[in-house]
């Protein structure tokens, strides 16, 4: 007896000290990023300014008056949103159908869908630049960046969404069936407000996939459609003089983001969890 | 008048055939019920009648109409299932007006009906409850509730006390049947407990395999049981069978005629009676005696190793391991076919 209570009070405090170095590990950079975006393009690369420098704020002022910040930030916000609603609009009913009117392929179904995450992008990065560029004609729209973001995360959404469905008891979309209810009123009155968490949890999660997307959004836009992530690529110098401006120019990148995953934590953490907590 | 005829209804999964055509005919206002071991298709055939289950093959006709083809809530059914299956985000008016409202019925119309079932079944304080804030009983009621607002021709209930604890169990089977006689409806049950059976029903019917072994009245399935398995099946605890070699020597002269070795003889435990070696039907040696005041269970073994239970008014006076002869009235004797099973 003895010996377990010890283990079990070693364990109440070991374990938060891991905890708590595990998530400093990850917090290291974000930090560092902050710290250097006050520092002046020479005070970031040299060591004895390390921790003693003169705070500045020359950085931010660049970016604004350099860059136009806020339309990289609203054609982030237009094309994650977008794109997450449109995942959504189509991921519903595709989870809703196999969840609740699986076939004897159902499973291939969803494996095949999770497959086309394993396509290394870079293999389709020429056919897709040429379409779009030379035949399309939509390089660097909205629309193009709306749909590549959705069509990436499409699988994941239908995968978590699925999930949350399953967890759904058949009888009560029975029920609703007995009562007379039509499809779209089956995931209207009663799926969409009985997996209101997971649809939100997804939903945010596939938010934050398509804000931080970057090796599409890089390479697909110039200056229309450009989001946050391509204003970071244009301030990235080969010589890497200028890592006070960088850090400026991310730091303003991932704050909205960082903001929205603050507030949003409970929901995340049962997004990514999968729904195995309950 | 809605009956409700079944003809030569089949259900196949791809390649797996699980009802082998059925043939029914319920008449309007009977409490039939559905029993038989887990996997027997019970479930299966309700669901093909709530219209939640494809039909394979074969017609189900409601009234006069093939309903094959009509969509489960245009059926004039109502079905109250096992897991209760309330709309977990609605209260308990908003789980019973939801059927009304999607057929479009009046507000006024949704509100007398809704009231008026909560008043037959006591619920008339929980109208604005949450199901997650109401006892099992509650939700069952609750679940019938949004049946009867429907006022359906026939009522589909799978397993309904399943979920239910033993007392309240009793009590709602109870209000079940004061239900039936209140409303008349025709009511079509699932359970795999004989006891709901015996109780409810007009008419039983035992399936096994997704085929129908015997259908008729809980006294008549008693009393004459078509073969073994219904034997067994209808009567707790189940109906002792013995072949010609695992009788006492005196058998053939109580009963009254000697058991040829293609029959067996099906003796209900309740029916044996301890007797003297002279007038034993059956004699065996005595393993375990279980005492529940009113009745005993006396778990005997024959020397031919077949194990059978008879139930006694008081439990023997023999101790473990002594021989003890058991007789019964000829008539309560049930003969079958050793290797069909028929009655014979």
């Amino acid at each position: 007896m003895a010996a377990v209570t010890e283990r079990s009070n070693f364990g109440k405090i070991a374990w938060p000290i891991v905890a708590w170095i595990v998530a400093l590990i990850f917090f290291f950079p974000i930090f560092w990023l902050v710290f250097t975006s006050f520092k002046t393009d020479a005070d970031a690369v040299k060591p004895e300014h390390l921790f003693r420098f003169t705070p500045t704020l020359e950085n931010y002022t660049n970016m604004t008056q350099n860059y136009d910040y806020w339309k990289f930030a609203i054609n982030s916000v237009i094309t994650s949103t977008f794109a997450t609603l449109f995942a959504l609009a189509v991921g519903v009913p595709a989870a809703y159908a196999m969840a609740f009117n699986p076939s004897r392929h159902t499973k291939d179904i969803l494996m095949w869908m999770l497959s086309t995450k394993m396509l290394p992008a870079a293999a389709v990065l020429y056919p897709m630049t040429f379409l779009t560029k030379n035949f399309l004609g939509i390089f660097d729209t909205h629309f193009l960046v709306i749909v590549v973001l959705c069509l990436i995360n499409l699988p994941i959404v239908i995968w978590m969404l699925f999930t949350y469905f399953k967890e759904i008891p058949k009888e009560i979309i029975e029920a609703g069936k007995m009562d007379g209810v039509s499809t779209w009123g089956e995931i209207k009155d009663i799926l969409i407000p009985l997996a209101w968490g997971g649809i939100a949890s997804t939903a945010l999660l596939t938010f934050i996939f398509c804000w931080n997307e970057a090796y599409w959004t890089v390479r697909l836009t110039t200056i229309d459609a450009a989001t946050l992530s391509k204003l970071i690529e244009g301030n990235r110098a080969p010589e890497g003089l200028f890592f006070g401006r960088l850090s400026a120019v991310s730091t303003a990148a991932i704050a909205p983001i960082v903001i929205l995953g603050w507030f949003c934590q409970k929901q995340l953490v049962q997004g990514l969890t999968f729904g195995a907590v309950k | 008048m809605a009956g409700l005829t079944l003809r030569d209804v089949k259900k196949r999964y791809g390649e797996t055939q699980v009802m082998h055509g059925v043939d029914l005919d319920i008449e309007h206002g009977e409490f039939v019920v559905f029993v038989g071991p887990s996997g027997c298709g019970k479930s299966t055939l309700l669901r093909m009648i709530a219209g939640l289950e494809e039909i394979s093959d074969g017609t189900v006709s409601i009234g006069d109409t093939v309903v094959n083809d009509v969509a489960a809530s245009k059926r004039g059914v109502a079905m109250v299932f096992q897991t209760y299956a309330l709309y977990p985000h609605m209260t308990v008016y908003k789980n019973m007006a939801f059927g009304l409202k999607q057929a479009k019925t009046d507000p006024a119309e949704i509100d007398k009906r809704v009231k008026a079932a909560a008043e037959i079944l006591q619920l008339g304080d929980y109208l604005d409850r949450s199901p997650r804030n109401l006892s099992g009983g509650q939700r069952q009621r609750v679940a019938i509730g949004r049946a009867i607002v429907r006022d359906p021709e026939v009522f589909l209930f799978d397993e309904p006390l399943s979920n239910l604890d033993a007392a309240l169990r009793v009590q709602t089977r109870l209000e079940i049947a004061r239900l039936h006689e209140r409303l008349g409806n025709t009511m079509i049950y699932v359970t795999h407990d004989q006891v709901e059976a015996m109780t409810l029903a007009d008419k039983i019917v035992v399936l096994r395999d997704g085929r129908i072994e015997q259908v008729g009245s809980p006294i008549e399935l008693y009393e004459r049981p078509q073969n073994a398995f219904v034997a067994q099946f209808i009567g707790s605890p189940k109906m002792n069978f013995f072949g010609p070699g695992d009788l006492a020597v005196n058998a053939a002269a109580v009963l009254g005629k000697e058991l040829p070795t293609s029959q067996q003889v099906g003796l209900r435990p309740e029916h044996m009676v301890i007797s003297d070696a002279a007038n034993g039907v059956v004699e065996g040696k005595m393993e375990l005696v279980e005492n529940l005041g009113e009745y005993a269970m006396v778990h005997m073994i024959t020397e031919t190793g077949v194990e059978f239970i008879a139930k006694t008014e008081k439990p023997p006076a023999a101790k473990k391991g002594e021989v003890i002869s058991f007789t019964i009235k000829p008539e309560l004797a049930h003969y079958f076919d050793a290797e069909t099973g028929l009655r014979s």
